[in-house]
């Protein structure tokens, strides 16, 4: 292991956010004054119960018996031994095994945590907003769980390419409001869910399902998913008595990849790579490539990069995964970046699909398309790395709701070759 | 010429009245429509102008102006060209402009530039829905600098404290939200909104509009007897001048606009 940090100690990145919810520049509450006294109550709410040992006990025990924690690390043998060097050295890979999850993907963990929360606030009305389908199907499944009354926006795009997620949720009581406005995809289900908030605030609590959007939103969900990090330095300690030398992770709002990076920030020796969505490629101005191609801006509630066009005008993201398909990313990512704490890289759908592929023939998981893209981006690092250092990727979902649209996708491929 | 946003209603006060506060989107179908309407506005008793930037993600909006700025924006509005639009017009304008716009495109832009170019197009005003107070102060400062006055909103969730905060910082007037929403219309305004003017009233004397929700004459002569200083009637106009064609659409804000102006000045 040869790698070698470009800056050794990250002290600033300890305190963050600041009380005002900042993170550097970014984060913020950018919202209509009429969310601004939900946010801190919630921002109480949260400082209470993360202290309680009540609340913590029951989070605890749900997230063993229920979710089935902890996700297990699994050594990926056949994905190593085909990164394997010619002399034998090469990146050993591990998979931290999200999709594991009740539900299949680690979008439980907040929800689950911010359900025992919304009870503990009062509120009997949940709503979310939902791209690939994952995080509706992970709330769905808790107010089921906790008989609260369920609305999940999702855009009408998303509804047809994630149909199987839209009936699961439809399955456990939910109630899927279809979002026509925009493109019809996660940018727009999120505006609608934080229209909902502003109508229904004082009955209502919004699970938001990404470390994005207002304060305490941001830092909230990444401590609910922080769960991911512990779990792995506890898993790679009993392996091998060290932290990993590498986390990969994909990000579209970026919500797996806090999870597992936020355990490791202080620890300067562990690499951090995010990857997102490239499209159909940077130069065809169609992707969701936020970090490596936006700028700074303003979406639902919070300061980070943004795809924007030169009046600040969102533009519309792309990319076959329709959980990656936001022209925005979580403040702490844009923080991080800038920091230059995390790196930030981005895979096409092309590549996300010959993962996706790859994953299954050679371990006989399916990962999720959202995972797939980190999955791809050991084709471009495996390659660079000396020695044998240690890589965990967060797998961070199942496939199962993608095999049609990579069917679909395999389909038009081998049509436009013949 | 127009007078500043805060003159305009110190006016009005003195007389005894209550401003009526159209609300367009700019470019909807496309700015000249818009300019036209403009006109018709000030020559039909508005008493101030709100002009809506159309946004892509315009989140404290109903459906009505969702798709009023989906239709500008589809149509090939831009932000420079609406600001010249402004620029050009409001030497005939009576009624001060007030701009409504998201955060972004000022941001963007970076808010000394953005707030010098509509200074000098002759905007008096600015409303930014998705600026709280706590992420105003840089705003506020310029745009006192440069003589445009940031309104800042007050919502029935906010609490005495935040209420007292805002009205103190708020300049031009204080944006009062009716309801727990959206934009939109309404079939009835909530009557805790009499309540939220009292304590409006009691924290400050500058003027206080009442928006989100009015659509009606009788909706916005109840918001005055409750003490409101505006009325602001944003949906019903967008969509009224939305539907026939141009010119149908421009007569019939016209005679919306003398309806409901003359219920303001109707008798209590």
């Amino acid at each position: 292991m040869t790698y070698t940090p470009t800056k050794t100690d990250f002290p600033q990145v300890a305190q963050r956010p600041d009380p005002q919810g900042r993170f550097g520049a970014f984060g913020g509450k950018y919202v209509p004054e009429t969310l601004m006294p939900a946010l801190s109550e919630l921002e109480t709410a949260f400082a209470q119960y993360r202290q309680d040992s009540a609340f913590q006990q029951e989070l605890d025990q749900l997230l063993k018996d229920y979710v089935g924690r902890p996700s297990p690390l699994y050594f990926a043998e056949r994905l190593t031994t085909y990164y394997a060097h010619s002399d034998g050295s090469g990146p050993q890979i591990f998979l931290k095994r999200e999709d594991l999850n009740h539900t299949g993907a680690h979008k439980i963990n907040n929800a689950l945590a911010q359900v025992l929360l919304a009870r503990r606030m009062g509120k009997q009305r949940i709503i979310a907003e939902t791209g690939a389908g994952q995080h509706g199907v992970a709330t769905a499944t808790v107010c089921a769980r906790f008989g609260l009354k369920c609305v999940i926006y999702m855009g009408v795009h998303d509804m047809e390419r994630q149909a199987l997620n839209v009936f699961r949720m439809r399955l456990m009581g939910a109630e899927v409001c279809p979002v026509e406005a925009g493109t019809g995809t996660l940018k727009d289900a999120t505006s609608e869910a934080i229209r909902d908030w502003v109508t229904n605030v004082e009955t209502t609590h919004y699970i938001l399902g990404s470390v994005a959007g207002p304060h305490p939103y941001p830092m909230m969900v990444r401590d609910f998913h922080g769960v991911i990090g512990q779990e792995t330095r506890v898993q790679c300690q009993e392996k091998w008595g060290e932290p990993p030398d590498i986390l990969l992770a994909c990000v579209g709002g970026g919500s797996n990849a806090m999870g597992l990076f936020h355990e490791f920030l202080g620890d300067a020796s562990v690499r951090m790579i995010g990857v997102e969505a490239a499209g159909e490629g940077i130069a065809s101005g169609h992707h969701a490539a936020t970090l490596t191609q936006g700028q700074v801006g303003v979406l639902h509630g919070a300061m980070s990069y943004l795809l924007q066009d030169e009046d600040g005008q969102v533009t519309e993201a792309h990319s076959i995964s329709a959980g990656l398909d936001y022209p925005g990313v979580g403040p702490e990512h844009s923080y991080l970046k800038d920091l230059g704490r995390a790196e930030y890289y981005s895979v096409t759908d092309q590549e996300a699909v010959a993962a996706f592929e790859r994953l299954a023939q050679l371990e006989g998981i399916i990962p999720a398309l959202e995972t797939s893209h980190a999955i791809a981006y050991l084709e471009t690092l495996c390659p660079q790395l000396t020695g044998s250092p240690r890589i965990v990727l967060n797998c961070s979902g199942r496939g199962d709701k993608d095999v049609q649209t990579v069917a679909q996708y395999l389909t038009q491929e081998h049509e436009s070759t013949l | 010429m127009a007078t500043s946003v805060s003159d305009c209603f110190g006016r009005l006060r003195d007389r005894g009245q209550c401003a009526l506060i159209p609300f367009l989107t700019a470019g909807d179908p496309d700015l000249e429509t818009t300019a036209a309407a403009l006109q018709k506005l000030d020559a039909s008793g508005a008493d101030l102008l709100e002009l809506g930037v159309p946004y892509s993600d315009p989140l404290a909006d109903g459906p009505v102006i969702q798709a009023a700025a989906t239709r500008a924006l589809q149509g090939g509005t831009r932000l420079d060209a609406v600001i010249e639009r402004v620029s050009a017009l409001t030497p005939s304008l009576q009624a001060p402009i007030i701009l409504f716009t998201y955060y972004n495109p000022i941001y963007h832009r970076g808010v000394p530039t953005f707030l010098n170019q509509i200074a000098a197009a002759g905007v008096k005003g600015l409303v930014v829905p998705d600026l709280p107070l706590e992420e105003a102060h840089d705003v506020l400062e310029i745009a006192q600098d440069v003589g445009v006055e940031l309104t800042l909103l007050v919502a029935p969730t906010s609490s005495q404290e935040r209420i007292a905060k805002i009205a103190q910082e708020s300049q031009g007037f204080i944006y009062l939200v009716s309801t727990t929403g959206v934009t939109g219309m309404r079939t009835q305004i909530e009557a805790r909104v009499q309540d939220l003017l009292l304590e409006l009233r009691q924290t400050t004397d500058k003027p206080i509009g009442v928006g989100f929700g009015i659509s009606r004459p009788e909706q916005a002569r109840q918001v005055r007897d409750w003490g409101a200083d505006a009325a602001i009637v944003g949906s019903a106009f967008v969509k009224r001048l939305a539907e026939g064609t141009s010119a149908q659409g421009l007569e019939e804000i016209s005679r919306f606009c003398r309806v409901l102006k003359a219920a303001l000045q109707s008798e209590p």
